[in-house]
């Protein structure tokens, strides 16, 4: 019997079949600190999924034991039934070209083009020669082109990394990650260095490819207002656990206190808006005001 | 006056090394003691200094006048032996640093290659050039192949330590987003590693370079061939005046390797 279909509510997240699937993860540092205490999730092909908490409370480790830039202590992960945490490392090579990530503070190579930061994202596909003297298939060189069109960086692509805005930046940041042809995503703080409305851009950006693609992506945000405005699943992580699950607009101030600990949370925007407006839940201009 | 002070403003000295008085005061004189003993150990001849400066000022006169034409034969021989022996032995010992310099890296190794590969790095700088050179001349006789020898072995201690410091302060952000992709080793090291640690790499190899062909005058002088051994020469002849010849030419190529490398690497950034 198939694997991810002994796991429950499956169906109940709009009758989609889970493309990730996390089962019991733990995660111990070698320094004692336990990071992840028994989480488990799943997430369906196509939906944005926001993981928020405290700093500290996991967020970056989960998403990182997914496409083990961190080996869990215990638990296993999925793609599409198939077990990421057993393989060997060469399969795992195979496996992270499915898996696009993205960046808090971009991570691009600084000192190489764009074309080449973007290109990177094809190194699981070329072998190490063709690499080595950037002679990628015609294939790949034209997917990256048409990327970077698509994210609105056509006439960048021999600029210099450290050349290019925050923004510019982070979208040279998705091409990459999209140029893997990624079945799913693994997004970290996107938006942490960016002002507001390029924040705001570049959720947009991020969450329509997303929708065209089909791809299962996992945000970790700080920001809950910006996380309410784009997502429709937000997850709450404390300590290590997952302490909510559920759609943007029950995040309410009791869930907040949850997730974060004590606060006076009747100041956030959607709790103003649903003072307001009992029926609705605001506007993303009301929103916004909660934000800057 | 401006601001009067009263009686109780408060005084304040910063708080002296040695916190004891008769420590710190028994440390400055015992310093002094031994200072003015050690001085009078000193046996000088004054009357061989005196003898000494005519001799020095020979040499001094000797640049006024440099002698290129009556022993050009072996100047150019010499120089060129030296130049040989500078640009390849600086391009083995790159090419015998890089990996060592990988594998001396913490954050790339794992601990037993890391300490072999510092044990390497150690063994070399430990010991001066000159030293080296007397030994590699002993097994291999004279000649400008124990020279080549000698600067490639020191040019590993010194490549591969700075570069391996660099390489353990990339930026891990850019190095993990490309290990994200699924790359191999090999491709994580060219895409990931490389771009960020090449503008030190490039000026470490020029500035190294700028130092063998220093270095290749000095290890001439024990037998190592090159430049060195035709200067030596020159001494041992008491011909100052070609003397002052070689030294001017070795001090126009280094100026010359100095701000070419200093344009080199103001451009890599």
């Amino acid at each position: 019997m198939n694997q991810t279909g002994a796991i429950g509510h499956a169906p109940g997240v709009a009758g989609r079949a889970p493309m990730l699937e996390l089962r019991q993860l733990f995660k111990q540092y070698p320094t004692g600190d336990r990071a992840l205490d028994g989480v488990d999730l799943e997430v369906p092909a196509g939906q944005v999924m926001a993981l928020i908490g405290p700093s500290g409370a996991g967020k970056s480790t989960l998403i990182r034991c997914i496409n083990r830039l961190v080996e869990p202590t215990s638990g296993e992960v999925f793609l599409k039934g198939e077990s990421i945490t057993r393989l060997g490392q060469r399969a795992l090579r195979r496996m992270r070209r499915r898996i696009g990530m993205i960046f808090q503070e971009y991570a691009l190579v600084e000192r190489l083009t764009v074309m080449e930061n973007v290109l990177s994202g094809r190194l699981g596909y070329v072998g190490f020669w063709r690499s080595w003297w950037r002679r990628f298939p015609a294939e790949d060189v034209e997917k990256a082109y048409h990327l970077l069109e698509r994210v609105g960086l056509a006439e960048y692509y021999d600029k210099r990394a450290d050349e290019l805005s925050g923004g510019q930046r982070q979208r040279v940041g998705i091409a990459r990650a999209l140029v893997q042809d990624p079945e799913m995503l693994l997004v970290d703080e996107p938006t942490a260095s960016l002002d507001p409305k390029t924040s705001r851009q570049v959720m947009r950006l991020l969450c329509e490819l997303c929708e065209e693609r089909g791809l299962a992506t996992i945000i970790n945000i700080h920001d809950v207002m910006l996380a309410q405005m784009f997502v429709e699943r937000i997850v709450g992580l404390r300590a290590g656990r997952i302490v909510y699950d559920g759609p943007p607009s029950e995040l309410d101030p009791e869930v907040l206190t949850t997730i974060y600990g004590e606060e006076d949370w009747t100041t956030t925007a959607s709790a103003e808006a649903r003072r307001r407006d009992p029926g609705g839940p605001g506007t993303d201009e009301e929103r916004l005001e909660g934000m800057v | 006056m401006a601001t009067p002070i009263g009686f109780d403003a408060r005084a304040w000295r910063p708080p002296p090394l040695v916190t004891s008085p008769l420590l710190r005061w028994g440390i400055g004189l015992g310093f002094a003691l031994y200072l003015t003993v050690a001085v009078g150990t000193l046996e000088i001849n004054w009357a061989r200094v005196w003898e000494g400066l005519d001799r020095g000022w020979a040499f001094v006169l000797a640049f006024t006048e440099p002698d290129f034409t009556s022993r050009w034969r072996d100047i150019s021989q010499g120089l060129l032996e030296s130049l040989t022996m500078t640009v390849v032995s600086t391009v083995v010992g790159i090419a015998i640093s890089i990996p060592i310099a990988l594998g001396a890296a913490r954050n790339l190794a794992p601990l037993p290659i890391y300490l072999l590969c510092r044990g390497i790095v150690a063994v070399s700088r430990s010991f001066q050039e000159v030293i080296i050179a007397i030994f590699f001349v002993a097994m291999f006789g004279f000649g400008p192949f124990a020279g080549f020898l000698t600067l490639s072995f020191a040019t590993i201690g010194f490549l591969a330590k700075l570069l391996a410091e660099d390489i353990e302060d990339i930026e891990r952000g850019q190095a993990e987003a490309v290990r994200a992709t699924g790359a191999s080793w090999l491709q994580w090291l060219v895409y990931g590693i490389q771009p960020q640690v090449m503008p030190r790499l490039i000026g470490l190899s020029l500035y190294r370079l700028d130092i063998n062909f220093r270095e290749s005058a000095v290890v001439g002088i024990v037998g190592a061939g090159g430049i060195g051994a035709t200067l030596n020469t020159a001494f041992d002849r008491y011909e100052f005046d070609t003397a002052a010849a070689i030294l001017l030419i070795i001090i126009g190529i280094v100026m010359a390797a100095e701000y070419s490398s200093s344009m080199i690497r103001a451009r890599i950034q």
